[in-house]
């Protein structure tokens, strides 16, 4: 690999004055580190933010904040998440193994890299990677890459468990850049691959994640994962969802999918549907349809479609039982 | 005998045991390796002056400059010693650094120019040439007569061993010759390989293995990486440690071929064969010739007066076919067995029932009687345990349950061996042998073979393995080596007993034997191991996803001699079988020619939340045609068959039929 400098910032001042283009910020290192040995990565410096204060779990306006340097495990074992946002702890456990989450962080979490062969391998094209050399994977080997919003550019899928339940919680990330501290939405946080597959984000170069802001939910919300082997594979698709029911009608809904697209999918149209419909599996179903109309499967992923919207379906279904709140 | 411990099991879990590259050498340089980055073609031209300018950087290694070696058997071990890239991902060159991070990052930066050909990874029907191995009455009018038939194709992947331990050698040459503490399945043959490639005398070689972290099959051959260690350290004059990155092991340390598997069954009204035919494709890299005996088990598991076993290898452009976790048996008893699945739900039959109809009074290969043959009684005692009858497909929720079986079987083989008993006056007793452990329990049960032969406790025997200056040993493979090292190590314990009826002398009693002869005049019969696993599955019908709640192994292998290590490496076997059936799988990228797989995130193989209630039985089969402790092997038994009882399972469920592994929810769900 390539020589790197390893400094540890005492203050997030530190850490955006340590940072200059040719450097990354550390975390846990579980998807950095592996890339950095494969030569994905190349930084020359490493500063690593593990030990700002930003390890902490705290309530914010009704609802959390969670520091960026918390690590995986911690998330999913807080007490007040798995009460208030079990989709959040059930996405985090769904992630990884023990070991892994142990040692991962929230903030790392949000910017692991996609976990398509072509990308991972130098000896390969790969326009997310190598701006401008190709997308061997749409021809090529994709069963488990995009099959919404993708472009002829990329096919990529973003691997994060913990995202799609964030999307769901309608959560936004608190970002320190050079021009002081702001909140971005998750919906506006990460990116469709565009004509530019480089950028998995909207954050600028230098820009340190600190946090991320939790709103009050107020409704039940679980999260499905389909994987290839029972634990330690990344989704196939995964559903975050949240549901608030009365009367037999849906009075509020919330749908993201994982393992389908360059970021997590917010299912608005099929949320948009469901609003104010029978709470029933036929509603379910006509969304799920609904959303998935927008599906562009390539050659060998086809499977994700009935996939998805199977998903979309079981997962209501079981939450609509719940009464809101009920945390179960 | 009484089950012992892992003799080893506190030093590996202490960290005690060392493995190949662990051991402390003084200025050990490292070794890395590059991989050809086309399809076919040849090197024009390595750009080494680039990367020895960087610092610490000490040699580099490619067809430019490395030493002359002598040919073996496998091109595989021809280091260097061409221009011709036979496949992506072929070692080319090595850089030699003061550190392993120099190393990498000189090896990444290495340029290597190419003149490239086009490549062809791509196995498909469609040529012709089958060798027919066996051929017995007239197979096409039969299925022609049947009153039933089964014409289906089945396919496997490409499967690689993946053991935890990579491939990985130290090298040190002094004055006595060259030392080498390499991970490998038997050092005998790694040291005889050796003195052959550097032109030595086998005396000047020592080959130390005394723990390796898994081989199934990928260690049973010398690797390059043992040929390129010792070569660069003999360039650098410096120990040197390689070891194969995880990404490399994808293409040069051998894998098991994709199969394309064409099985015909005819049968009469009762069900009962009349004809076999299992016709298989596979794929063979240019370098090195390799045949998966894919329709083996086919010669011998049921009666059929005609047959037709056949192979055909067809040459792509792809990285080397080597032995992988029960060779021949594993693939092939995938095919069968799914088929004769199919044959029993055609007719209505149960399957347990079908194959015992079939069950043959001799071998169908050779007519030779059966030096025992349980099959029967495994289904039978499985099927007791399991719940067998009266299983029922079922609906829980948005699940489907069923029940699958499948025979199992291995062949059952000696290879000829020496060892060295030796008794002390203290009333100690040493054995030696250039046997394996990789991880099976070897060591172990050699314990047990001596301390039988001795009349004596294993406390008081020490096994000592895993290093070529002990007495010459074959290789821990083939389901071989317990029964070829212990034939060897209980003949030289029978013989140091009968040598020990006057006290024992200062310098101690000590005898050694070769089974050569014994192994040569042995009777003639039809040796196998056999088995049938029995799964239950749980099917999510919004998901295709497939579970195994519950899975029984009986098997039928001669004298067990240490239950507790048999057990651990017949549920090993089959959570093999498991990851086979449902998720193991290389992907060829037939634009560039290698396997896409690079690490264990991209190629799955169960974890413990797959594995759930997974026992392994055995019968209390006496064998007197075997060897002195009565016991067939059970290295691989355990894989075979597993993979068609979890799709048979998946059919009992779902009806759906799936004849190309893995069942991954791609392939199930669009059928459900």
């Amino acid at each position: 690999m390539r020589p790197f400098t390893y400094e540890r910032a005492r203050s997030a001042d530190e850490a955006l004055a340590l940072h200059d283009g040719d450097t990354h910020y550390l975390g846990g290192g579980t998807n950095l580190v592996d890339l950095m040995r494969l030569g994905v990565e190349r930084p020359a410096r490493l500063v690593d933010v593990t030990r700002l204060p930003y390890d902490r779990i705290e309530e914010h306006g009704g609802g959390l904040l969670i520091g960026a340097a918390v690590r995986n495990s911690d998330l999913a074992a807080d007490r007040t998440v798995r009460e208030r946002y079990p989709v959040l702890a059930e996405a985090v456990l769904a992630g990884a193994s023990g070991q892994i989450r142990n040692q991962a962080t929230v903030g790392g979490n949000l910017l692991q890299r996609t976990r398509c062969s072509y990308f991972q391998n130098v000896t390969k094209p790969c326009n997310k990677r190598d701006p401008g050399s190709g997308c061997p994977a749409r021809e090529g080997e994709h069963h488990n890459l995009a099959i919404l919003g993708h472009t002829p550019h990329c096919v990529a899928t973003h691997p994060s468990d913990m995202a799609v339940a964030l999307a769901v919680l309608d959560a936004s990330v608190r970002v320190r850049g050079g021009s002081g501290e702001r909140g971005v939405r998750l919906d506006e946080f990460y990116r469709l691959p565009g004509d530019d597959p480089s950028r998995d984000t909207t954050l600028d170069p230098g820009d340190l994640v600190t946090g991320i802001q939790v709103p009050p939910l107020g409704m039940a919300s679980r999260y499905r994962k389909v994987r290839e082997r029972a634990s330690f594979a990344f989704a196939l698709v995964s559903v975050a969802a949240a549901l608030d029911v009365a009367d037999g009608k849906v009075l509020d809904c919330r749908v993201a999918l994982g393992g389908v697209a360059h970021r997590p999918w917010r299912a608005r149209r099929a949320e948009e549907m469901l609003r104010g419909a029978p709470a029933t599996e036929e509603s379910y179903l006509r969304a799920a349809r609904a959303e998935m109309e927008a599906a562009q499967p390539l050659r060998d992923n086809g499977f994700k479609v009935p996939l998805a919207t199977n998903l979309i379906v079981r997962t209501l279904s079981e939450l609509a039982p719940s009464k809101p709140g009920d945390g179960s | 005998m009484r089950p012992l411990e892992r003799v080893e099991a506190r030093d590996k879990v202490t960290g005690a045991a060392r493995y190949a590259i662990e051991y402390p050498v003084e200025g050990a340089a490292h070794v890395v390796a590059v991989a050809a980055t086309i399809g076919r073609g040849e090197i024009e031209s390595v750009a080494a002056a680039e990367v020895l300018a960087m610092p610490g950087v000490l040699a580099v290694l490619s067809c430019e400059n490395a030493p002359k070696l002598n040919s073996v058997d496998d091109a595989e071990l021809e280091v260097f010693q061409s221009r011709t890239v036979s496949y992506r991902g072929q070692l080319v060159a090595a850089v030699v650094a003061e550190t392993l991070e120099t190393a990498r990052e000189a090896a990444a930066r290495l340029r290597i120019g190419y003149r490239a050909e086009q490549h062809d990874v791509h196995l498909r029907d469609g040529q012709s040439g089958f060798r027919a191995d066996v051929d017995q009455g007239d197979p096409e009018a039969a299925l022609a007569e049947a009153a039933v038939s089964i014409d289906e194709t089945y396919t496997t992947p490409a499967e690689h061993n993946n053991p935890m331990e990579p491939h990985a050698t130290l090298a040190e040459w002094n004055e006595d010759g060259l030392t080498v503490h390499d991970s490998n399945q038997g050092s005998t043959t790694v040291r005889d390989t050796l003195a052959k490639v550097f032109d030595l005398d086998p005396a000047k070689v020592r080959v130390i293995s005394p723990h390796v972290g898994g081989g199934f099959g990928s260690k049973g051959t010398p690797r390059p990486t043992a040929v390129l260690a010792a070569m660069a350290a003999r360039e650098v004059k410096r120990p040197v440690k390689l070891a194969f990155t995880r990404q490399q092991m994808f293409s040069m340390t051998g894998y098991r071929t994709p199969t394309i598997q064409r099985v015909r069954l005819g049968a009469d009204a009762d069900g009962r064969l009349s004809a076999i035919v299992h016709e298989v494709i596979e794929q063979n890299s240019t370098v090195r010739e390799f045949t998966e005996k894919t329709a083996g088990p086919s010669r011998i598991m049921y009666r059929a007066p005609h047959r037709r076993m056949a192979h055909r290898l067809v040459q792509l452009d792809v990285p080397a076919t080597s032995w992988m976790r029960g060779p021949g048996e594993t693939p092939g008893m995938w095919g069968l067995e799914s088929a004769m699945d199919e044959l029993a739900v055609t007719m209505g039959i149960d399957p347990i029932e079908l194959r015992i109809r079939n069950e043959p009074e001799t071998s169908p290969e050779d007519g030779l009687p059966w030096s025992s043959r349980n099959l029967v009684a495994c289904l039978r005692e499985g099927a007791e345990r399991f719940g067998w009858t009266g299983r029922r497909a079922g609906r829980e929720g948005r699940t489907l349950t069923g029940m699958g079986v499948a025979s199992a079987t291995y062949p059952v083989n000696r290879e000829p061996n020496t060892a060295t008993a030796r008794a002390e006056p203290d009333g100690r007793f040493t054995v030696r042998i250039a046997a394996a452990d990789i991880g099976t329990g070897a060591r172990t049960a050699l314990t047990l073979i001596a301390a039988e032969a001795l009349k004596a406790d294993p406390g008081r025997v020490t096994v000592e393995i895993g290093n070529s200056d002990l007495p010459k040993a074959s290789l821990a493979g083939g389901s071989t080596g317990t029964a070829s090292w212990g034939t060897a190590v209980h003949n030289a314990c029978e013989a140091l007993l009968a040598e020990l009826d006057a006290p024992i002398p200062p310098e101690g009693v000590e005898v050694t034997v070769d089974t050569k002869e014994e192994l040569e005049s042995q009777e003639k019969y039809a040796r196998h191991a056999f088995g049938a696993h029995f799964v239950e599955v749980r099917v999510d019908i919004d998901t295709g996803e497939v579970r195994v709640p519950r899975m029984l192994g009986v098997f039928a292998a001669g004298r067990i001699i240490n239950p507790t290590t048999a057990r651990s490496q017949l549920i090993g076997g089959m959570t093999m079988g498991l990851g086979m059936a449902l998720m193991e799988e290389s992907t060829m990228d037939l634009e560039f020619g290698d396997y896409l797989n690079h690490d264990l995130a991209q190629y799955h193989v169960p974890v413990c939340a797959d594995v759930r209630d997974l026992e392994a039985i055995w019968l209390d089969e006496k064998d007197p045609h075997l060897n002195p402790m009565g016991s067939k092997g059970i290295g691989e038994i355990g894989i075979v068959g597993a993979a068609a009882a979890v799709a048979n399972a998946v059919h009992h469920a779902t009806g759906v039929r799936v004849r190309d592994l893995p069942i991954t929810p791609s392939r199930l769900l669009p059928s459900l």
